[in-house]
């Protein structure tokens, strides 16, 4: 069921500003592209990474290394909820051994996603140092993780929820509130 | 609350197609962490699984191990001899015993058609049935459609031909009953003796050559000939028996196209497959094996977890 009214938070070119903004900032975060590695989350994160990736390429003409990564198999709730019908693919064929990796994600909520990543590279190799990118960072954090780079905060009142929305899954860049279904 | 499959994973016969491709697309990401360095994921940490092994077997055994050790699941081998089985006990005595231990899994592989059911019904872990008797073998059939579908994509119109002892083998009903319900044309080959009876009403074409069955087919699944079969009198002698249905070099070569070559395993070199065969371009017998791995941490994956007490529990919390 398509949510009531949702209110735009950022239209297509200012997704599009944002993000250009925030490779600017990883590659400042990370003293230029020497070493950076950028890895997005399944699955909005992986396309953000790679739209990042494309502007940083345009901006410093360097291609850096990416990567994706599905923490689906790393959740905490597997024995509360059961299982997620589908899992995504993990592509990581980047060497992070003494790199500086990039974790990109659409939404950071309660911060459980990234303790999952956080675990999963650890299963990759010994990063020179990891750090987070995300295009909103909505609060309600369940733990102690924080973001280096922000694209937007937004504040979301109980009852709703937020959304994002790349043209590569979803036909259109958009971020938009919109109101929770209640559960059935 | 049970997962997208039940409780258990019996056989594929009661299956829908969407369950069955949810399997094999669970699957595919699994394959990519046996290619890891750290070849292990957090998702079943603190499961306890029980395999529990009433017949003889390498592939299957270490398949399953291999997948719960890769998910981080605690896991016990107990074999038939060398356990209480052989003192008497009862395969439900056995079974209530372990899960007194509090298991969450059971693997088992026993020579009675029907005896993963019948612990099923009984038990409240869940249930992989990893070949009963006659009957099926799950797994197996999930693991050659995997396979198939690496190869053609899709299966629907795909021709199989499952050839030699039918009667007696689990595969060969899996592989039907999976292969069917994707749409693929399934056929059977064999010695009249080997064949079972009414095995058409299954919606399988019956070939009686296997020169007829290379013609047809886009793949051959080569069952295993029982070597204990042959002293029990299905067939003269393995050496007619290679002569009449080994799936050889020459037979292929005449073939209008290429026929992929598929084997559950132990091969019997020589009886049901030459060498040059089993080792030639058009073998995927070792990307079985692989898949196999991928396909058991697919099905542990998908029974497990949704613990009703922990659901509540965290519900609590959130409140």
């Amino acid at each position: 069921m398509p949510p009531k009214d949702p209110t735009p938070v950022l239209d297509a070119r200012a997704v599009e500003r944002t993000l250009q903004r925030m490779a600017d900032e990883i590659v400042e975060l990370n003293d230029g592209t020497e070493k950076l590695v950028i890895v997005g989350i399944q699955r909005r994160g992986v396309q953000l990474a790679r739209r990042i990736v494309s502007l940083i390429a345009e901006r410093e003409g360097v291609e850096v290394p990416s990567g994706a990564l599905d923490i689906t198999l790393y959740r905490d709730d597997l024995q509360t909820v059961g299982p997620r019908p589908v899992v995504g693919p993990t592509d990581l064929t980047a060497d992070i051994n003494g790199r500086r990796v990039v974790i990109v994600d659409d939404v950071l909520y309660t911060g459980r996603t990234v303790r999952a990543a956080l675990d999963e590279l650890a299963d990759f190799g010994r990063p020179a140092r990891i750090a987070l990118a995300v295009l909103i960072d909505r609060g309600g954090r369940e733990l102690p993780i924080h973001a280096d780079v922000v694209g937007k905060k937004v504040d979301v009142a109980p009852g709703e929820r937020i959304d994002v929305l790349v043209k590569e899954l979803d036909g259109r860049d958009a971020v938009v509130l919109a109101r929770r279904e209640e559960p059935a | 609350m049970t997962g997208p499959l039940g409780k258990d994973l019996l056989a594929l016969e009661p299956l829908t197609a969407e369950q069955i491709n949810l399997v094999l697309d669970t699957a595919e990401p699994f394959k990519e962490i046996s290619e890891r360095a750290i070849k292990k994921v957090p998702t079943l940490r603190g499961a306890t699984i029980v395999n529990l092994f009433f017949e003889a077997s390498t592939r299957t055994r270490i398949s399953f191990e291999f997948a719960e050790k890769r998910l981080s699941a605690d896991t016990v081998n107990v074999a038939a001899s060398g356990s209480s089985v052989q003192k008497g006990e009862t395969l439900v005595d056995t079974a209530r015993n372990l899960e007194a231990m509090r298991i969450d899994m059971v693997v088992i592989r026993h020579g009675a058609s029907g005896a993963a059911q019948f612990l099923a019904d009984r038990i409240e872990s869940n249930v992989i049935n990893a070949g009963d008797g006659t009957h099926e073998h799950p797994t197996q059939g999930l693991l050659d459609l995997l396979t198939l579908r690496d190869h053609f994509g899709n299966l629907a119109g795909v021709k199989v031909c499952i050839c030699g002892d039918v009667l007696h083998s689990r595969v060969a009903r899996s592989n039907i009953w999976g292969l069917k319900k994707l749409g693929a044309e399934v056929a059977v080959c064999g010695p009249r003796s080997l064949m079972p009876n009414a095995i058409d009403e299954l919606g399988v074409t019956v070939l009686h050559r296997i020169e007829d069955a290379i013609q047809w087919a886009d793949a051959l699944n080569i069952l295993r000939l029982q070597l204990e079969r042959m002293t029990a009198g299905y067939i003269p002698s393995l050496r007619e028996y290679n002569r009449v249905f080994g799936v050889t070099r020459e037979r292929l070569d005449r073939a209008p196209k290429d026929v992929l070559i598929l084997h559950p395993g132990p091969m019997n070199r020589g009886v049901e497959i030459d060498s040059d065969v089993a080792d030639g371009p058009h073998s995927v017998i070792l990307d079985q094996v692989t898949n196999g791995v991928a396909i058991r941490m697919a099905v542990l994956y998908l029974l497990a977890g949704g613990n009703p007490k922990l659901a509540e529990a965290a519900k609590g919390a959130l409140a």
